[in-house]
């Protein structure tokens, strides 16, 4: 299929940056959308030109590295990370735009890479539980509910690649919180720090410049993951009671 | 922004001593209980209205009824004085975190997207914010038309020229230009309902399971639907002919 591709180009962090359009023939419905944009590069390699910097790692769904607004959707048209994103889901003569996530707290690093450390950051903020090393207690030793360990399993499973702020109209990283609040907070080892675990990881995530969430749902619905809009409700749960505790 | 942990963008530093009530949810959360305060306001007021189907006495009767609630313990007026100072701190909590919270929204992307899809929010979460200012405009002019002037926008006259609280209602409402107005308000306030009421639930915490996230939405659209149609009945009604003088 031959697709226009209109891609944001950016130098560097400081540069003013500009939407660009590229020509692409011959691609097969069976490259991933990484795999067209490396025969882009290709392309553009061979033509002396720059090859536009995008973030991937493992290409496998499960490192939550590649970060592209294609299309105005967070991953693109499917519910799966944009590595798992196939050219089937597209046409022949289909216009794609593809940006970089927009949120003041992820600043662009070149083309459509942004730096979302502050996730790294909310995260060190309190989205842990301290253990002792050296002495690790038996595991069966915490019974936990079937139906609780599954849940928290599910929530564990995002992958932090900011879908959710991408998809967010206020910026917001509720999700995320969300997510790593209601894993730890369903299980026993999650209880002794779950009060300073909610107030600092909310405190990172206002000083980072993160928006405030409003429930509207566009963060769920991008999320490759499927983490549910009710992790939310646990976060504002969990600071209200944080709050009452003297927090 | 003055709230000590929030909107300072400290780059790659980690914040210490947070504070929870120093948060942009805090701010959701006073956000949240001044919503459930209009939405009780509402409710009342609407049932309240509905009292124009029982002929001119009856509603002038209990517009008089209001002002007399908690006599003698209380002088005249004194509980709808204190109902009112009650909504006005709503009103100034709800507008200023409004304020506050979209101020935040907008710092957080200053660079838009050139595409932008919405494929998971509803059309009323996306107009919160300037159906809430429609809202705003309208209750100035509510206000202006049958409380602070009492402007009869039928005879021009104000105050106790304006007649009493049913003439200056069905005057109002017999002009199809006033009732259009006040229908779109209500087409906004039933929009600000639907979302809010959800919203308001969600940001509380009640609402940790997907069933109580659906009880939480339907809630929504009952409030939304029993609020906007019971106040849209009245000024239809006058339009219609169905309340006359």
């Amino acid at each position: 299929m031959n697709l226009t591709l209109n891609i944001w180009r950016q130098a560097n962090a400081t540069a003013q940056g500009a939407m660009h359009t590229y020509q692409l023939g011959d691609v097969s419905e069976d490259m991933s959308f990484l795999e067209m944009l490396d025969v882009l590069n290709e392309q553009l390699l061979a033509a002396d030109e720059d090859p536009i910097a995008f973030d991937h790692d493992c290409r496998e769904g499960i490192c939550g590295s590649c970060d592209l607004m294609i299309n105005g959707q967070a991953h693109g048209p499917e519910v799966t990370t944009t590595c798992q994103l196939h050219m089937r889901s597209f046409k022949d003569g289909d216009n794609i735009t593809i940006e970089p996530w927009r949120a003041d707290a992820f600043p662009v690093i070149k083309d459509l890479m942004v730096d979302r450390s502050a996730f790294d950051r909310i995260i060190a903020s309190g989205g842990f539980i301290s253990a002792n090393t050296g002495s690790a207690p038996e595991a069966n030793a915490a019974p936990i509910q079937r139906d609780k360990a599954l849940r928290a399993f599910n929530m564990a499973t995002c992958i932090g690649c900011g879908a959710c702020v991408a998809a967010c109209p206020n910026g917001s990283a509720s999700l995320f919180m969300g997510a790593k609040i209601t894993q730890l907070g369903l299980l026993p080892q999650g209880q002794p720090e779950r009060d300073s675990r909610v107030i600092g990881m909310v405190g990172q995530h206002d000083a980072e410049g993160f928006g405030g969430c409003t429930n509207i749902g566009e963060c769920a619905g991008a999320c490759p993951k499927e983490i549910p809009l009710d992790v939310i409700s646990q976060l504002n749960k969990d600071l209200r009671t944080a709050i009452k505790n003297g927090h | 922004m003055t709230t000590g942990s929030t909107g300072t963008k400290s780059g790659q530093t980690l914040v210490k001593g947070s504070r929870g009530t120093r948060s942009t949810i805090a701010l959701k959360i006073l956000m949240a209980l001044s919503g459930l305060a209009f939405i009780g306001f509402v409710l009342g007021h609407m049932y309240g209205n509905l009292k124009a189907f029982s002929g001119q006495a009856a509603f002038n009767e209990y517009a008089e009824h209001l002002r007399e609630l908690g006599e003698p313990l209380l002088p005249h007026s004194g509980l709808l004085w204190i109902i009112r100072v009650g909504l006005i701190v709503a009103l100034v909590v709800h507008v200023v975190t409004a304020l506050m919270l979209t101020q935040r929204a907008h710092a957080a992307r200053t660079q838009k997207y050139a595409v932008k899809k919405n494929v998971a929010s509803s059309v009323s979460s996306r107009t919160m914010r300037w159906g809430g200012v429609t809202i705003l405009v309208f209750l100035v002019w509510h206000l202006l038309n049958f409380t602070i002037g009492k402007i009869n926008p039928a005879t021009g006259d104000t105050g106790d020229a304006a007649g009493d609280p049913y003439s200056l209602l069905v005057d109002t409402f017999d002009l199809w230009w006033m009732t259009i107005i006040y229908l779109v308000a209500m087409v906004a306030l039933g929009l600000h309902l639907h979302h809010g009421t959800w919203s308001s639930m969600q940001t509380l915490g009640f609402t940790g399971t997907a069933a109580s996230r659906a009880r939480a939405k339907a809630a929504g659209w009952i409030v939304a639907v029993v609020v906007a149609g019971g106040f849209s009945l009245v000024p239809l009604s006058v339009l219609l002919g169905i309340i006359e003088k």
